[in-house]
C-alpha cells in the first residue's frame, strides 16, 4: 500500500494545476454567466494532448494511467467544472466504450482522432422516458441492408452539438428488453441526425447540453458498436469509468470551494479576528477536510481498480456516491462561511455550489449508486 | 541543428527565506521550479527545433539531484536529452566556478550550434553564468534577447535594453540569453511527461567532467559572501498635521535633526 502519487502523477497534477490557473480560470465566471461553450479551451486541451490521457498511444492517447487522468480532472474542478465535463464525457464516455468494445478499423477511425482532440466526443443513454431506468430505451434502430435507420430522441447530452462523434444507444430488439439494446457511432452530419433544444441549467452552464433527434437516421452498418444486443452491457461497463470521472470532477469542486475558503478565513477579520480563529468555523473547516480526504481516498481507491483490469463497479459507486455529497455539503458550507459574498456573483462559491449540484445527479444519481452499492452486497 | 540549453532549478517563491547562520537559501518545504527565463529559452529552443528538422535540444543543468525532475519538465516539454551534473565537489561554487564547470561539459558534449540561457535565476539574480560561459567558450554571446531569427549560419537577434531595442547579429556558434519578453514557454503534455520518464537523466559527477579541481568548489569561488540578509523594515514615520508656522518649525528641525537639511 502506498499512498504517495508516482513522479509522473505529480507532474501531470503540476501540469494540469498550472493549465487551470492560467488558461481555465479566467474564463469560469464569464462562461457560466453566458452558457458559451469554452471551444477555445477545448482546442487548448487538444494542443497540449489532453483530450486521450487514460488512452493508450498507439490510438493517440498519452498512455497515461487512470490516477493521471483523475488528478487532471480534479485540477480541472477546481476552477472550472464546467471544463471538467466537457474532458470527462469526452474521454470516459466517448473514447472508454471506443476503447473497450470498438473494432481496430472502430479505433483508427474515431478513438484516434478523438484522443489526438482532433474530434471531440460525446455519449447519448438518456431519453425523455428512460432516465434511471436506463433500458427503457424508445429510440430504435432497424437493420435496412448496409444501414441501420435510427428514430427516436436522446435527452441531456453532454457535448451535444459541439461534439462531432456520438455513442448512441437504441432498441433493435424490444422483445428483449435490456437485451435488445445496440450500440451505434454516429457522427455529426449523418443524414437525419439534428441538434434539439438546448437545456438551460442551475450549474455547469458553458457545457452544452442538448437533445439529438434521430429522423430516419443512416448509420453504417459497420459503425455498430460492439456485438447486437450487447448495448446495455455497454452502457453500464460505460458508466463505471464515468462515474470515476464524475467523482473526480466532484472532489475537484469541493477542493476548489475549499481552498478558496481557507484564504477567506485567514484573511477575513469580524469582531476583531480573523474568522480562522473562530472555533466553530475551525470544526467546520477540519470535517470538510475529513470529508474531502477520505472520499478521495474512495476515488482514487477507485482508479486503481480500473486499472487492474478487474470489476471496479462497486468502487466507482461508492467514490462517485461519497465524492458527490461531499462536494455538495463542502460548497453549502463554504458559502455559509462566506456569508453575503458567498452568495455573490463577485465570489466562485456560488457558482462552485450551484455546479456540485449536478454531481449527484448525472452518470446516476446518487440513489442509483446506492442500488448498484446494495446489489453488490446482496447479490 | 545542435542546441544546447542550460537551466537551473530554483525556489518557487518571491519570498525566499535565508538561513541566518550561512546566509544560503533554506530550500526544504518551498517547492521548486525551472527558473522562468530558463523556461523561455527552453521554448525558443524547442521553436528552432519545430523548424528546423533534425535538430537536437540538449537541456544542460548543475544542481542537486533532486533537480532531476526539472529534468524530466524539460524532457516532457519537448527536450530530447537532459544532463545533470551533479556532484559534493561542485558544491559552493560561485558565478564564475559554475560557469568554468558548465562550459568543461559543454566541451565535453561538443559541436553544439546554439547554447540558450536564461537570462538570470530568480533566486541570485546575477545574470553571470550565461555571459561567463560564451566567455569560458570563447565563443559570441548576445543578451537579452527578445526576438531570435536564424537563417542558415547566421542568427539575427533583438536585444532587449532600457530605452529602446537593438538589433545584433552573429555567426553560429552563439551563446543566447533569454528574457520572458521572447515567448510564452508551451506546456507539458501527459504524453511527454510518461515518455520523459522512460528516457534517462544522464548524471554527469566530478570524474565525468574534466575540470581542475582548483578551479572549482568554495575553494576555487573567488567570490566570498561575507554577509546575506534581508533588510530590516523601515518603521511608520511620522506624520505632523497643521500648516502653522510651529509645525514648519517642528519639521524643520525633524529634518534637521536626520542631518537631511
Amino acid at each position: 500500500m502506498n499512498f504517495e502519487l508516482t513522479a509522473q502523477q505529480q507532474l501531470v497534477k503540476q501540469l494540469m494545476k498550472s493549465f487551470a490557473d492560467n488558461e481555465v480560470k479566467p474564463l469560469a465566471a464569464e462562461i457560466d454567466e453566458t452558457e458559451r461553450f469554452p471551444r477555445e479551451t477545448v482546442e487548448k486541451m487538444a494542443k497540449s494532448g489532453m483530450m486521450g490521457i487514460n488512452i493508450p498511444k498507439q490510438y493517440g492517447g498519452a498512455g497515461a494511467d487512470s490516477l493521471s487522468y483523475v488528478i487532471a480532472l480534479e485540477e480541472m474542478a477546481k476552477v472550472c467544472a464546467t471544463t471538467a465535463i466537457i474532458l470527462s464525457a469526452h474521454t470516459s464516455l466517448c473514447c472508454g466504450p471506443l476503447l473497450a468494445f470498438g473494432t481496430e478499423e472502430q479505433k483508427q477511425k474515431y478513438l484516434a482522432p478523438l484522443a489526438r482532440g482532433e474530434l471531440l466526443g460525446a455519449f447519448g443513454l438518456t431519453e425523455p422516458n428512460a432516465g434511471t431506468d436506463s433500458a427503457a430505451q424508445q429510440t430504435t434502430a432497424v437493420l435496412d441492408g448496409d444501414h441501420f435507420i435510427l428514430n427516436g430522441s436522446k435527452c441531456f447530452i453532454t457535448n451535444g452539438g459541439e461534439a462531432d462523434v456520438y455513442i448512441v444507444f437504441a432498441m433493435t430488439d424490444k422483445k428483449l428488453g435490456n437485451k435488445g439494446i445496440s450500440a451505434f457511432i454516429v457522427e455529426k452530419g449523418y443524414k437525419g441526425f439534428s441538434i434539439g433544444k438546448k437545456e438551460h441549467k442551475l450549474g455547469i452552464r458553458a457545457s452544452s447540453t442538448t437533445e439529438l433527434i434521430f429522423e430516419d437516421c443512416i448509420v453504417p452498418k459497420e459503425n455498430l458498436l460492439g456485438e447486437i444486443g450487447k448495448g446495455f452491457k455497454i452502457a453500464m461497463h460505460t458508466l463505471d469509468g464515468g462515474r470515476v470521472g464524475v467523482a473526480a470532477q466532484a472532489i475537484g469542486i469541493a477542493e476548489g470551494a475549499f481552498e478558496e475558503t481557507v484564504r477567506y478565513m485567514k484573511e477575513r477579520v469580524q469582531f476583531g479576528k480573523q474568522l480562522s480563529a473562530f472555533q466553530g468555523l475551525q470544526w467546520m473547516a477540519a470535517d470538510m477536510k475529513c470529508d474531502i480526504e477520505s472520499s478521495r481516498l474512495l476515488l482514487y481507491s477507485a482508479a486503481l481498480k480500473k486499472d487492474s483490469g478487474k470489476p471496479y463497479s462497486l468502487e466507482a459507486a461508492m467514490a462517485k456516491l461519497r465524492c458527490a455529497e461531499t462536494a455538495m455539503s463542502v460548497t453549502t458550507k463554504c458559502v455559509q462561511i462566506h456569508g453575503g459574498y458567498g452568495y455573490s456573483r463577485e465570489y466562485p462559491l456560488e457558482r462552485m455550489m450551484r455546479d456540485a449540484k449536478i454531481t449527484e445527479i448525472y452518470e446516476g444519481t446518487s440513489q442509483v449508486q446506492k442500488m448498484v452499492i446494495s446489489g453488490q452486497l446482496f447479490k | 541543428m545542435k542546441l544546447i540549453v542550460c537551466i537551473k532549478q530554483v525556489p518557487d517563491t518571491a519570498e525566499v527565506k535565508l538561513d541566518p547562520k550561512t546566509g544560503r537559501l533554506i530550500r526544504d518545504g518551498v517547492p521548486s521550479i525551472i527558473n522562468p527565463d530558463d523556461k523561455n529559452a527552453l521554448e525558443a529552443a524547442l521553436r528552432i527545433k519545430d523548424e528546423n528538422e533534425g535538430s537536437t535540444v540538449t537541456v544542460v543543468s548543475m544542481g542537486p539531484q533532486q533537480a532531476d525532475i526539472a529534468m524530466r519538465e524539460a524532457l516532457a516539454m519537448g527536450a530530447d536529452e537532459a544532463i545533470l551534473i551533479s556532484g559534493r565537489e561542485f558544491g559552493g561554487s560561485d558565478t564564475w566556478a559554475t560557469s568554468y564547470i558548465i562550459a568543461t561539459a559543454l566541451k565535453k558534449i561538443g559541436d553544439y550550434d546554439m547554447i540558450l540561457c536564461g537570462r538570470q535565476a530568480i533566486d541570485g539574480d546575477t545574470a553571470q553564468v550565461g555571459p561567463q560561459i560564451a566567455e569560458q567558450l570563447g565563443i559570441a554571446q548576445i543578451t537579452y534577447a527578445r526576438d531570435i531569427k536564424l537563417n542558415g549560419r547566421t542568427v539575427t537577434v533583438e536585444r532587449m535594453l532600457e530605452d529602446g531595442f537593438q538589433v545584433v547579429e552573429a555567426e553560429l556558434p552563439v551563446l543566447i540569453t533569454a528574457i520572458k519578453e521572447l515567448n510564452t514557454p508551451r506546456y507539458m503534455t501527459p504524453r511527454g511527461i510518461y515518455k520523459a520518464y522512460e528516457k534517462q537523466v544522464k548524471i554527469w559527477g566530478f570524474a565525468d567532467v574534466p575540470v581542475d579541481e582548483a578551479k572549482i568548489g568554495l575553494k576555487g569561488s573567488p567570490t566570498n559572501v561575507n554577509k546575506t540578509f534581508s533588510p530590516e523594515q523601515k518603521g511608520k514615520g511620522e506624520m505632523l498635521e497643521g500648516a502653522d508656522r510651529n509645525t514648519v518649525k517642528t519639521l524643520v528641525e525633524k529634518l534637521a535633526e536626520k542631518h537631511l537639511l
